[in-house]
């Protein structure tokens, strides 16, 4: 069952096989796993790795440790007024030393998605490789690796319906021979011998993916998350992102009307179901304890995005998100609620 | 053990650059806790019997009927500890 799930996560993202897809305790372990397994042993001490100001923090951390532990440099493109990636200051930034560019496909912040099929021939074109951190985007959209041309796409299972504690990391082939595992013992060794002479084991891996899979699997994690893909499967990945634009776009008309509101980003109908604003007088934690006690989740603070609130000069935001269970009826009662919190 | 700590799941300091604090009160001693709060706190204004915006001493703070406390500015857990005692006790 385990590995009938992998090949379900492999027809999902249309990887090219399913050694291509391991799995990881969701996006953060992903991302570590990439920047340990393969930026430890191909990235040196002049290199250089892209990063966007737009990422959540764990698209920022297991780079900032592993270069401190190798010694590359890290560089830093620059987002618009509105939060979006700045192109320019991207294409300045990278260059010959540029060996890997990491890039979230949807931000966890505005929603607004990156062109990571025009980013990725940018990006190749350089010689370097594209790390997509996909969290906010495999739930809501169709993710066709082969199509964006992605060299690693990192998701967590918990933000599409599946279980928690099971994520993946999918790596274009001809990577996975460039890796090596940061953690060891369980299914990924073939054999261990010890040489009583030397006095020393010989470790002779096992092949990828469960090269990079140490312990024992989280099986249940994997078949719940193939369980969660069958059934977003059969809504139709197009249908979910359009149900989710069509929510977004009636949620910011209506709390464009509303006038203590500041909405962050672009507004326009291609956002995915992320709505990042403020109250004017009132904290994102007011408002977010506010919507709680009318039974409305949404969530305050900085959203693991601190350096992206930095630029856009916030103290923190709200974030009010969909998915394919959400309805207008919802958005009607979550307008209600932002009147009343006017009057606070 | 102290004794606001019958009242209190938990308190979290909050993500963003705001110093605000939130206190958690244990589900089944919410009402019990709000009722000692709303006598000792002056009422500023109030939204349907589930929010209350409120002062005690130089401090504003709001409390939700769910069970959470939002209190803005205090930069020490010393002086958080303090106005819950003289709130809860």
């Amino acid at each position: 069952m385990y590995e009938n799930s992998r090949e379900q996560v492999a027809k999902f993202i249309n990887a090219k096989e399913s050694s291509e897809i391991i799995f990881t305790r969701g996006t953060t372990e992903a991302i570590n796993l990439a920047a340990y397994s393969w930026g430890l042993n191909n990235l040196q001490k002049d290199d250089e790795v892209l990063i966007s100001l737009i990422e959540h923090h764990s698209n920022i951390i297991p780079w900032e440790i592993t270069a401190k532990l190798r010694g590359f440099k890290i560089k830093y493109a620059s987002v618009t007024s509105e939060g979006i990636l700045d192109l320019k200051d991207f294409e300045n930034k990278i260059n010959s030393k540029t060996k890997i560019v990491c890039l979230n496909h949807v931000s966890n912040v505005t929603g607004i998605a990156n062109d990571i099929k025009q980013l990725s021939k940018f990006v190749h074109e350089h010689g370097a490789v594209l790390l997509v951190d996909g969290a906010q985007s495999v739930p809501h959209m169709k993710v066709d690796v082969q199509d964006i041309n992605v060299d690693f796409l990192a998701f967590s299972g918990h933000k599409m319906l599946g279980p928690t504690g099971i994520g993946v990391l999918y790596v274009k082939k001809a990577l996975l021979q460039k890796m090596v595992p940061y953690q060891g013992g369980g299914e990924m060794i073939k054999d261990v011998t010890f040489n009583s002479q030397s006095q020393q084991c010989t470790i002779n891996w096992n092949e990828p993916p469960w090269k990079f899979e140490a312990g024992t699997p989280n099986i249940d994690g994997a078949v719940g998350m193939a369980a969660a893909i069958k059934y977003l499967e059969k809504i139709g990945m197009d249908n979910i992102l359009a149900h989710e634009q069509s929510l977004t776009k009636y949620a910011v008309d209506k709390m464009k009307s509303l006038n203590k509101i500041s909405l962050y980003g672009p507004t326009d109908s291609s956002k995915c179901g992320i709505i990042p604003f403020n109250i004017t007088g009132l904290s994102s934690h007011d408002v977010a304890l506010l919507c709680d006690s009318y039974g409305i989740a949404i969530r305050s603070g900085y959203h693991c995005a601190q350096p992206l609130h930095q630029m856009l000069q916030l103290q923190s935001s709200v974030r009010a998100s969909f998915y394919l269970y959400n309805t207008t009826e919802e958005i009607d009662r979550f307008i209600e609620v932002l009147k009343e919190l006017q009057t606070l | 053990m102290s004794a606001t700590d019958s009242y209190i799941a938990r308190i979290e300091g909050t993500c963003g650059a705001e110093s605000d604090i939130i206190v958690v009160l244990k589900f089944d001693k919410k009402d019990q806790a709000l009722e000692k709060i709303l006598k000792k706190a002056v009422l500023k204004s109030k939204i349907a019997d589930m929010i209350y915006d409120l002062r005690f001493e130089e401090y504003s703070f709001r409390v939700y009927a769910s069970g959470k406390i939002i209190f803005r500015g205090i930069q020490n857990k010393q002086t958080l500890n303090k106005i819950l005692a003289e709130l809860l006790l």
